[in-house]
């Protein structure tokens, strides 16, 4: 991505920016799932439930069919430098992409199991989910434009999905304290939240791989304001 | 990414946890932790060689009035793989050739500036070239055997040496040949011409030849353009198996070749040394747009 110049061979640029589209194309799957998972839950809407899990299926299939085509242009192009970390890159971030489609359909079924969805929750779960939507959205901007300012942005944003997952965590044991009989409802909703709070996490680590395509840095596992310096050193 | 998100469920578990679904802060493994500062996985390739066996200083090469390098500036390490490369025409080969003054044996070639090698200017007048060649052995691109026996080719720098006891010469003869992997084939036809071998077996007789002098520097220009695949596995393994022993600099059109066999990387354009740098950070992370265009085959 680093690289305005086109290859010598056209077909090598084509397959490359193939294989982009279809990472992308897999990230607005994955939106549209994490969006269609919650308004089941919110609404109660089975049919929409089942419709997101059902759609689980297109994404793994184009996970498959990402890995293939990266698989083939290490086979027949032997990428470098930004080439190569892009293809790198591109194994990596598709498995994000799967993960976070299961975590969706995992958030679809449990919408199915809880049945009524309680008043009580349903702002903070409502606010829980617009941000993370925000945080994925972002990464995929940030992954398509190769942007590494925003990248560090979303970064830096995953401590108040943590600190929202906790907030809303405390707030369903509340729930559970006073409406005991209800306890295995507000469980399916924590382990629902928790899911959107590892839905932020592989958005994080989508950021962090647009930082190693740009500038080649891992700054996986390195705190926020040492990753900053290193990215304002160059 | 932290370990607990490794293994993560592939769906929510809803079923209720155990003692943890009473506690009052979240489930242990839900938030990941703070991240620690490392940075050096980051921060690694050095451009900086831990011993140079060669130093070159603002090397400048003409033929004639024509500038072939410019100001050229490198260490090359002891005991390591340095290759070079770059487009036809850049100067890769005339670099290395002057290495060992090829370039003595043509009229209004001639090279200014240093190359120390162990601190001493081998392009002075005073070095002799003959001594010079001695201590840097070369291959070309086209294997080039003497029209003589298998033994005589590698005997002959031996021989040049001055007079030495018929054992010895034979000794040294059939370890420069084991050392080329080759004595397995030649070893009961040493008196064969050793035009006769085939294209990879010439090549590792140049190898047999070069070596059997003990040169401390061995320049190989594209030692393998003119060998099939699995002739050129072997070139590649006995670079490796050079490896600590000489000093190794290979020129090379085929990039994946240096990224296999060296350590060190140097990319020149137009006669200028563009960059130079630990293979790995080259092929991965090179610092010049020109280096990374040409590795990632974007160069018109």
């Amino acid at each position: 991505m680093a690289p305005n110049q086109a290859h010598t061979s056209r077909k090598f640029d084509e397959e490359m920016s193939d294989l982009k589209s279809r990472v992308l194309s897999l990230g607005g799957l994955v939106e549209k799932a994490i969006d269609s998972a919650m308004m089941a839950l919110l609404n109660t809407d089975n049919e929409m439930a089942e419709l997101t899990i059902d759609r689980d299926k297109a994404i793994n299939a184009l996970e498959v069919q990402c890995d293939d085509m990266t698989r083939s242009i290490l086979v027949r192009r032997q990428p470098a430098a930004g080439d190569l970390r892009f293809i790198i890159s591109a194994i990596k971030v598709v498995t994000d992409l799967e993960r976070m489609g299961d975590l969706a359909a995992g958030i679809a079924e449990g919408s199915l199991r809880l049945g009524e969805m309680p008043d009580g929750p349903k702002s903070s779960l409502s606010a829980m989910s617009d941000l993370v939507k925000q945080q994925v959205s972002r990464a995929l901007d940030a992954l398509s434009r190769g942007d590494i300012d925003l990248a560090m942005e979303v970064i830096e944003k995953d401590n108040a999905v943590d600190e929202m997952y906790h907030a809303t965590y405390r707030e369903l044991l509340t729930y559970m304290i006073e409406n005991p009989r209800r306890i295995s409802a507000y469980i399916i909703l924590s382990n629902i939240a928790k899911n959107l709070e590892r839905i932020g996490d592989h958005a994080t680590n989508l950021c962090e791989m647009v930082i190693y395509i740009i500038r080649a840095h891992d700054i996986r596992h390195v705190d926020h304001e040492a990753a900053a310096a290193l990215l304002k050193e160059e | 990414m932290t370990s607990n998100l490794v293994t993560k469920p592939k769906h929510t578990d809803p079923t209720p946890p155990e003692a943890d679904a009473v506690s009052e802060t979240p489930p242990r493994d839900a938030v990941r932790p703070p991240r620690k500062p490392h940075l050096e996985a980051s921060r690694r390739g050095g451009r900086k060689v831990e011993k140079a066996k060669v130093s070159v200083r603002g090397l400048n090469f003409f033929y004639g009035e024509k500038q072939a390098l410019m100001d050229n500036t490198l260490d090359i390490a002891e005991g390591k793989v340095t290759a070079f490369i770059g487009p036809s025409g850049c100067g890769k080969s005339t670099h290395i050739r002057t290495y060992n003054r090829m370039y003595d044996l043509y009229k209004g070639q001639r090279a200014e500036g240093e190359i120390l090698m162990d601190g001493v200017n081998i392009l002075s007048p005073e070095i002799s070239s003959l001594e010079l060649r001695h201590r840097i052995g070369m291959i070309f691109q086209k294997p080039t055997p003497f029209p003589m026996s298998v033994f005589d080719n590698v005997a002959y720098g031996l021989r040049l040496r001055g007079n030495m006891p018929k054992s010895e010469l034979e000794g040294r003869v059939e370890q420069a040949l084991k050392d080329a992997a080759l004595w397995d084939q030649v070893q009961d036809d040493l008196h064969k011409p050793g035009t006769d071998l085939s294209g990879g077996q010439q090549q590792r007789l140049c190898i047999a030849r070069a070596i059997a002098v003990e040169p401390e520097v061995i320049l190989m220009d594209e030692p393998c353009s003119a060998l099939d695949p699995i002739a050129t596995g072997k070139i590649e393994e006995l670079i490796e198996e050079f490896r600590g022993r000489y000093t190794v600099v290979i020129v090379t059109h085929n990039m994946q070749q240096a990224a296999r066999v060296s350590d060190y990387t140097a990319f020149f354009y137009i006669g200028k040394l563009v960059e130079f740098g630990d293979t790995d950070t080259i092929f991965t992370n090179p610092r010049k747009q020109q280096t990374e265009d040409y590795i990632t085959g974007r160069f018109g």
